[in-house]
This record gives structure tokens, sequence and C-alpha cells, in this order.
């Protein structure tokens, strides 16, 4: 990339430049060259800092008005919500936004295991996606946790009890957690100092993300390297920034939609009930968006291999790139990892629904072959698959269609042109 | 792949619906003005309902996050100042200390929060064979069904089936969570005496009161259901906008968007 070689035209622009070359930055950022073949599943990066900044915002003036007391919380939360001018809009945004962040994070996810995105060499773009991941529920369980409802209490209490299936320390921990020995002021002022913290961590985290993605370039539908820039590119701006702010758009009107006319439809009702130290909600069921990972966790009768399992399902995502042995990245050219793709997708669907409902019976049956389905999905069929799978032929570059069989794979399309024309010459 | 949106979507929203939803009787219906997307409080039903709160109601359940000035605000019951005023007035509150370090009972003034029917939780078990009545500001929302559930609840009292025992100051209710109630029936017929002359059958005074908390528990409820419409609507157009932008910008480059 010729970033290093970029001289600002005014004079001061050089001056500064020179000195701390946020300029060249800007340029590169600008001239960034991109596949041009991206689809709309790569606009979810977009969406998703747009995302963060959105709760970053929104949190930041909730955190104003917002009193982290167990006696007041409730209570500051309703006085937002009556009081404070727009504090209603403010809330639905951030209440939502975290709803809206995940299933932007799923689809990215998604995205990212179908088109192979975390192969060589991008494995450490995976892994920082993972480890943002992993604050992201952080975040989001803590901050279900300030409102102090019913859930909130009874949510935390759950959570902060799996750590006490450690064996030896495990009951150590959960105390330290707490800051005493249940769920109450001081664990919820410690979620709100995290709660406001982690937002920062993961916006840090971006940066090295997007670095690291800066690095090797994207991935793109084909899966296949190009060069850049060439042909097969394009400058971010403007191709790809008008691309990502209509996707944005599109997506903005879904969450409107639920914030000013289904605002509590992803939330649970019990919230809206002050935290009860003494009565227990009929059925205690995380946000929608941890509910697989609820799912995996009870389907394991043993507490702590159960604790095992859910941790396991998300860090098992973080060897993935070498669980994967196929060398072709794209699942376009890959017809049977194709069909296991969309198996996990419905796994992980079934998943979720089997997470909201009781443990219990057929639910819990198909809670735990479902959730062994995962692990067989990682830990056998995608090391096994990338070594016998038969991959469809892959094109050259994106410019350029499919050749016809592999045999032709190492010949260009301009040999092949004066070929068939000598042919229909005679 | 558009499949991929739409599994997820539907999902969320299947979970959100059949997540926890149990073989209990289905919920009385009734025609809400509040519901869909230009939703609107029936200003004559909130004043209604207000009364009945204040008359039937408010003798055991408190209603702590709202205050007088609410009654007289926009998209609410929209009572006048003079009349929340009034209303307020017949309110005493504790006050104080004055400057001789009395604590002291005036009437109540808008800015006071609704006077509560006992002093603390505690006393409102005591007086209530050990159920406490849940506060009512946010009960609209602190219930699976909502404005349906309370509404099937208030005209849900039944005798109980054979097969069901009841203690003394329990009742049998269709929609109850476990058919127990400790609350006693609270509506019938003309139990209260509407100023407005509407008749007080018990299915209007449900209505009524039902209307008045989910005004109390969603008290924008309106602007919300205002702003989103010019939202959506600013959206949609400067989305158009931007996509016209990106084919211009995109026929530069043989690739299609």
């Amino acid at each position: 990339m010729s970033d290093n070689n970029y001289t600002p035209p005014s004079k001061i622009g050089k001056w500064f430049n020179d000195r701390l070359p946020l300029l060249t930055l800007a340029n590169h950022l600008t001239d960034y060259p991109t596949p041009k073949n991206l689809n709309y599943w790569w606009t979810f990066g977009g969406i998703l800092t747009f995302c963060l900044i959105t709760q970053i915002v929104t949190g930041l003036v909730l955190a104003m008005h917002y009193i982290a007391d167990t006696k007041l919380a409730f209570a500051s939360v309703e006085h937002i919500m009556r009081d404070v001018n727009y504090g209603w809009l403010i809330r639905y945004v951030h209440a939502n936004g975290a709803s809206m962040f995940f299933l932007a994070v799923y689809i990215h996810i998604f995205r990212s295991l179908f088109y192979g995105s975390y192969k060589s060499p991008r494995e450490i773009i995976w892994i920082l996606g993972i480890i943002i991941y992993l604050l992201m529920m952080a975040a989001a369980f803590m901050g279900y946790v300030l409102p102090w409802g019913q859930m909130s209490y009874w949510g935390a209490t759950v959570i902060t009890n799996l750590f006490s299936a450690i064996p030896l320390i495990g009951e150590g921990i959960t105390t330290w957690l707490w800051g005493g020995y249940s769920v109450d002021n001081p664990t919820l002022t410690r979620f709100y100092a995290l709660h406001y913290l982690i937002p920062f961590l993961i916006l840090g985290l971006v940066v090295l993300h997007i670095w690291a993605l800066h690095v090797p370039g994207n991935n793109n539908p084909v899966g296949i390297e190009i060069k850049k820039p060439s042909n097969d590119t394009v400058p971010f701006h403007p191709y790809i920034v008008i691309k990502d702010a209509f996707a944005l758009l599109l997506f903005l009107i879904i969450f409107a939609f639920f914030v000013f006319y289904t605002p509590n439809i992803l939330g649970h009702a019990d919230n809206y009930i002050e935290a009860n130290p003494l009565v227990t909600p009929a059925h205690i069921v995380p946000e929608w968006y941890l509910l697989p990972f609820y799912a995996i966790l009870r389907s394991v009768p043993d507490k702590l291999m159960g604790v095992v399992a859910m941790f396991s399902a998300i860090l098992i995502l973080v060897a993935l790139p070498w669980l994967d042995t196929s060398k072709v990245r794209s699942a376009i050219f890959r017809p049977l990892y194709k069909q296991f793709y969309w198996i996990l997708v419905i796994d992980v669907l079934i998943l979720g629904y089997v997470g909201a409902m009781p443990a219990e019976g057929l639910y819990l049956l198909v809670a735990r072959v479902a959730t062994a389905y995962y692990f067989i999905h990682f830990l056998i069929i995608l090391p096994v698959l990338g070594l016998t799978e038969k991959t469809n032929p892959i094109p050259l570059s994106i410019s350029e269609p499919v050749l016809a069989g592999t045999a032709m794979a190492t010949r260009s399309t301009g040999e092949d042109k004066i070929e068939s024309k000598l042919k229909s010459l005679g | 792949m558009k499949k991929l949106t739409a599994i997820l979507l539907l999902s969320i929203l299947l979970f959100q619906n059949y997540a926890l939803s149990e073989d209990t009787e289905k919920l009385l219906k009734t025609d809400w003005s509040f519901k869909g997307l230009f939703g609107k409080y029936d200003r004559a039903a909130l004043q209604r309902g207000y009364q009945v709160y204040t008359e039937v109601c408010a003798a055991c359940h408190s209603m702590q996050y709202l205050s007088y000035r609410n009654l007289a605000e926009p998209g609410g019951p929209e009572f006048s100042q003079e009349e929340a005023k009034v209303i307020a007035a017949g309110f005493e509150v504790l006050d104080g200390p004055n400057s001789d370090g009395e604590m002291f009972m005036r009437p109540a003034k808008l800015s006071d929060k609704f006077v509560m029917p006992y002093d603390n939780v505690e006393a409102a078990k005591a007086a209530n064979g050990g159920a406490y009545p849940p506060d009512m500001s946010v009960l609209a929302k602190a219930r699976k069904g909502g404005a349906d559930y309370i509404y099937s609840l208030l005209l849900g009292y039944d005798d109980p089936p054979a097969d069901i025992i009841l203690d003394d100051g329990v009742y049998y209710n269709k929609f109850m969570y476990g058919n127990k109630i400790k609350m006693p029936v609270p509506l019938s017929d003309d139990l209260v005496e509407y100023n407005d002359g509407t008749e007080a059958t018990e299915e209007q005074m449900a209505k009524d009161v039902t209307s008045f908390l989910m005004w109390s528990a969603e008290p924008h409820l309106e602007t919300r259901h205002k702003t989103g419409f010019r939202v959506i609507i600013y959206l949609i157009i400067l989305t158009i906008l931007v996509y016209l932008t990106m084919k211009k910008i995109w026929s530069r480059v043989e690739t299609k968007v």
C-alpha cells in the first residue's frame, strides 16, 4: 500500500502530518482497497460500529440520571422514563440497542463462518472478534442487572452462582464477585462501574480488530486472495461508505420500529417489578441473545460440567481457524460444508428456543442433542470435512468467471478466449 | 441468504411469544385505543379510570412513581391544572420539619407523589392477609399480557371448580397465575358513579381503569408513537436517497450493488 508516501497538499497539513500522521491514516482509510464483490453481509461491521457508538452515547446520558443503589436504582430508572426529557427514548434506544447489537454481531459471526473469513491470514481478526463478543456478553449481562428489577436480581444471582461450581475456590470467588454473601448493593455498584468500563475496552479492541483487518484486507464472497489495489478492488470511499450507509439505514428502520412501537417485546415483564430477594420469579430466563448458551449450561446434569460446557462452547471458537482444515474459504465452493453450515445455524436456533423453555422432558432431551451436535460440528465434522470434501473449482480472480474444471485452473481466461476463437475459425 | 435474516427475526419474536407460555386461559380481548401505530389514549377513559383507581384500587394499591401534576400533563388524562390542584388538595401529606423542628400534615400539591394507602410494605401485608397489593405505577408493563392481562384478571373471578378448595380470604380467578388470588372481587356494577354519565358496568370500569394503568406505565406512549412515525418516514426517505446515490456511484464500476 502506498500509505507511507502520502503527502498532504497543504503546507500546514504537511507540517502537522510530519509530527502526527493522522492525515496519512485518513488517507489510508479513504483509499483502503476493498474487494468490489462484497455483498450486504459485509455491511454489518459498519453497523456494529454504529451500535457500539450508540450504546456509549445513550449510556452516557443514562449514567447522568441513573443511581446505582439498591434502594434507588429502580426508582431512578422510572425517573428517567417519566421525568427526564426524552428519557424514555434514550432508555429504549439503549435497551433495544443491546438486542440490535447482538442481532448484528450474530449475523457478522455467521457471515464469517459461511465465507471462511476466520482462516489464515485472518486468525487474529477472528480471535479479537471472539474477545469482543465475550466482553459484549459481560457488558450486556451487567447492564441488565442495573435497573434492579426481578430478572436483574435473579439473573445476577444465577449467573454469579455459576462460579461457585469451581472446586475449592468457587465459593470464595462468588463471595468476592458479590462483595458480600449475596447479590446486594456492593454487587450493583461494581456491576455499574464495570458496565461503564467494558464498552471502552470493546472500543479499543474494535480499533485493533480493524487494524488487523487492514493488514491482509477484507475477505470476500469468493474467498480468494486478490491483488490490492487492482481491478478487483474499489477504494473504501465512496464505494463502501455509501453502501454501508444504505445498509445501516435499512437496519435503523428495523431498530426504530422496535424502539417506537414494541420497545418492551425483547425484554421480560418481570423486570418491571422491583427486585425482591424473598420472591423468586416462576422462570428465570436470560435475554434472548444468551439463550443458546443458557441451554448448553442446563443440558449438562452436573453443575461444574455445565459451566465448563457453556464456556467451552464460546472458547472453542478461538480454535476454529485450526479446527477447520479446509484450504478453501468460501462455502460457495464447499458443497458439503454449506449443508453443515445451515445445520449449525438451525442447531443454534434450536438451542436458543429450548433455552427459553423449562429444562425438563422433551425440551431437555432436545437441548442435549443440540448441545452434542454443536460440539460435534466443531470438533469432528469440520476437521474431517476439510480433509475429505471435494470442493468446486475456484476462480482465479473476482473479475474473471469460474473456470470449468480444475485442470484449467492454471490457465487464464485470455488463453481460453484465443483458443475458442481459433476453434470457431476452424 | 435472505432466509437467514428472516429466520433470525422470526425466531426472536417466536422466543419472546412462546417463552414461558403455558396452558393458561386465553386472555379476554377488548379494543384498546392505544394499540397500533397511531394509538392514543382516550382522555375520557383515563379520567374515568383515575376515578375508579382513586375510589376503588387506591384503598390498597399505591402508585408511588406518579405525581398529581402528571394528571394534568399532555398525553395523559389531561385534567386541567385547576382540577389537578383540587384533586391533590384532597390528600394529606406529611411534611417538615418546620422551624420548630416539628413534622406536620398539609394538603398535597401538584408536585407531590400520589399518597400511599399504607406507610410501608409490611403494613400493606399486615392489612391484606399477608399478600402485598403490588404498586400500580408500572403494573401494566410488569405482567405478561400487559393491559389484556389486567383487564382479564379484573373480570376473571369465578366460582372455583369442585376439586379446588380455597382458604378463607383466597379467591378463584381464571387468569391469575395458579388461579388463587387474595384480592377480593374488586368491581361490581355501579360501584362508582361516573361524572360523565357513562354507565358503570363491570366491563366499562375494568376497561377504564386498565387504560389508566397503561398510561401510568407508559406516560409518553403518545409522543413515542408520533415521534416514531416521523422518524421512520424520515429514515425511509433518506434510505431511498442514499440508495439512488449508491446506484449512481457504483455505476462507475461494472459490479452490481
